[in-house]
């Protein structure tokens, strides 16, 4: 264990919900990154950066049991991860919605909840009522009669948050929300989940290419670029030192006046793929 | 009329076939797979063609026919992109065969026609039992399907993410996508499968935002253009599956002119508030004109609205004033109050 994680580690004895040692990624022929060691805790808000295709949704897919590592071990709650835990809101990246269709949001957020049970529910008003509240707990209530095809970027978002959340999970997993987002939107889906985090004591991934308006928020961030992984608190992690010597090449963090930070080295070496 | 047995026979089958026809097409509408039914049913007329030929009932070799038409599509494009092409491939391979078929065979051509434009004043009491069965099974399998049929078709990646078998669910689906168009084929053919398959869940999910009511309303549709359409067939020279097709597609353009008319841009409720609105508004624009008493030249008008009498613009549009709006709705509040019509109107592109 570093240092960083030893002083997480003291400051807070919240359970660890997902541990990862020696953990080597990827799909067989070809290593994605290796002998990642890291671990996120009931409550923690860490972003994992880096440059595209450098494996941020691979960490994912092993989180959800969609793929095996290739080395060393991932503990999700005690176990090995497996598909379909109730435990784990999933966002991904992509969501296909239908410009055509006009089903009401509420009913993604309701599907969600029992779109795993077999067979028809004539009166599911359990389920709407956990939809709704779902969807007020992300401030969404109001959109919960409109059609999907018909929101903003941002107001889907909203819904695909309340859509993880619906099944009281302890994790919440984020693929890229904020890349369709404008400044405002972003910082204002970043705000809630903040919320989210802080009120529910569930841990969420979220995965951005800028961690810049992330800082305020963050517990602690996961690195992942040129086949390597750095994780820990972002003022330990994200420094020049570290990163240079992970990486083994001159790696510079750059402050600007408002402490926005630009990391300078790294996604020039990265392996075309 | 009743004392035909034919029309009793067509009333029946044709009962049972809008029923399941009105509910597997909001599906097949739903998962964008209108191309797949199509083929179903051309695969299915090649396996029809192939029965009449060799002696056993069209309704069976349309059933073998798009079952293995369905399986092999459903299992060549699984997730592929190029999903339209494999179909293409399929079905051009089908129709090939089904020509054929028909060319070797030395009976009536009048057996051809019906299979490509639907006789269901020909159903026999065979039929209509064989119907009553398939019908049933795809029910039964609809019903079991329905939530993770319905949340992978929402969303296949949180669906399978969540541990769904979205492969099974897909390929089971297509199944009884092949079963209810061998049965519907009886009403409206091969080459007019999409007026009862397609078109009433295209009108229905127009009409009701949530699932369980559109196919209701879909299957509405779907009863009402095929009892109307035998009907008006009984008394004229014309075939049934000209005015199911004709009805189904003047109610489709009916709902989206209508719906558009009160879907103004910028408007994101539902209909019927959307008339509440108007008429609420009616007296709000009293009550501001005469209660305030503000002059007339320093409120805001908006300018595409149209101040008389017409009705509000296409711009103006309803933000409800005790409600909190979080975030990104907040832009919509800012918008002024527009003189002729007092709605507000929205502060920009959204």
């Amino acid at each position: 264990m570093n240092v960083a994680e030893n002083r997480i580690f003291t400051q807070k004895a919240e359970p660890v919900l997902v541990e990862a040692q020696n953990l080597t990624a990827g799909y067989p022929g070809r290593t994605v990154w290796r002998e990642a060691n890291f671990t996120i805790r009931k409550g923690e808000f860490v972003a994992i950066i880096g440059p595209n295709a450098a494996g941020k949704t691979t960490l994912f897919r092993l989180l959800l049991g969609m793929m095996r590592p290739l080395g060393g071990s991932i503990k999700l709650f005690g176990s090995e991860p497996k598909r379909g835990s109730p435990r784990i809101g999933y966002v991904p990246q992509q969501h296909i919605i239908d410009d055509e269709s006009h089903i009401e949001s509420m009913e993604i957020v309701r599907l969600a909840l029992s779109g795993r049970k077999w067979g028809f529910s004539l009166f599911a008003n359990d389920d709407r009522k956990a939809a709704i509240s779902a969807l007020e707990g992300v401030g969404a209530a109001d959109l919960a009669r409109q059609p999907l095809a018909e929101l903003s970027g941002g107001e889907l978002q909203r819904i695909f948050l309340a859509e993880a959340l619906v099944s009281n999970p302890d994790l919440l997993l984020l693929d890229e929300p904020l890349s369709n987002l404008d400044m405002r939107r972003e910082r204002e889906l970043l705000r809630l989940v903040n919320d989210v985090v802080r009120t529910r004591d569930v841990a969420a991934l979220l995965i951005a290419h800028n961690i810049n308006p992330l800082m305020p928020y963050l517990d602690k961030v996961i690195y992942i670029a040129n086949g390597k992984v750095a994780s820990g608190k972002p003022d330990e992690v994200l420094t020049s030192e570290r990163l240079s010597a992970l990486y083994e090449i001159p790696v510079e963090v750059m402050r600007d006046s408002r402490g926005n930070l630009a990391i300078i080295g790294i996604e020039g070496h990265h392996r075309d793929e | 009329m009743w004392q035909y047995q034919f029309m009793q026979h067509a009333f029946e089958a044709g009962t049972m076939i809008a029923i399941v026809a009105g509910i597997i097409g909001y599906f097949v509408v739903l998962r964008r797979s209108a191309f797949v039914a199509h083929a179903y049913s051309e695969i299915g007329f090649a396996g029809a063609a192939g029965g009449i030929l060799v002696g056993i009932p069209p309704i069976y070799g349309m059933l073998l026919g798009s079952i293995f038409g369905g399986s092999s599509i459903a299992i060549l494009s699984r997730r592929s992109t190029h999903r339209d092409v494999y179909i293409g491939i399929i079905l051009a391979f089908a129709l090939g065969l089904g020509l054929l078929f028909l060319s070797l065979y030395t009976g009536y051509a009048t057996e051809a026609i019906s299979i490509l434009f639907g006789e269901i004043l020909g159903i026999a009491w065979g039929d209509v039992i064989n119907t009553a069965l398939f019908s049933i099974v795809i029910l039964v399998g609809i019903t079991l399907l329905y939530r993770p049929l319905l949340f992978s078709s929402l969303d296949e990646e949180v669906a399978e993410a969540k541990g769904l078998p979205t492969l099974f669910i897909g390929v089971a689906f297509l199944l009884l996508v092949a079963v209810a168009v061998s049965i519907a084929i009886q009403v409206t053919g091969v080459l007019l499968i999409f007026s009862l398959m397609v078109t009433p869940a295209a009108t229905a999910q127009h009409l009701a935002p949530r699932p369980s009511r559109a196919i209701l309303i879909s299957v509405l549709i779907a009863l009402a253009v095929t009892w109307i359409g035998l009907f008006v067939s009984f008394y004229t020279p014309y075939p049934a599956s000209f005015f199911i097709t004709c009805m189904a597609f003047v109610l489709y353009v009916l709902v989206r002119v209508f719906h558009h008319k009160i879907r103004a841009p910028g408007e994101q409720k539902g209909w019927r508030e959307r008339i509440s609105t108007l008429s609420r508004n009616q007296s709000s624009r009293a009550v501001s004109a005469n209660a305030l008493g503000r002059p007339a030249a320093l409120r805001f008008k908006y300018k595409d609205c149209r101040p008389s009498g017409g009705g509000p613009g296409p711009f103006c549009i309803r933000v409800p004033s005790g409600l909190s709006l979080a975030g990104a709705d907040r832009t919509r509040k800012v918008g002024n109050i527009c003189e002729a019509c007092s709605l507000r109107t929205p502060s920009g592109p959204r």
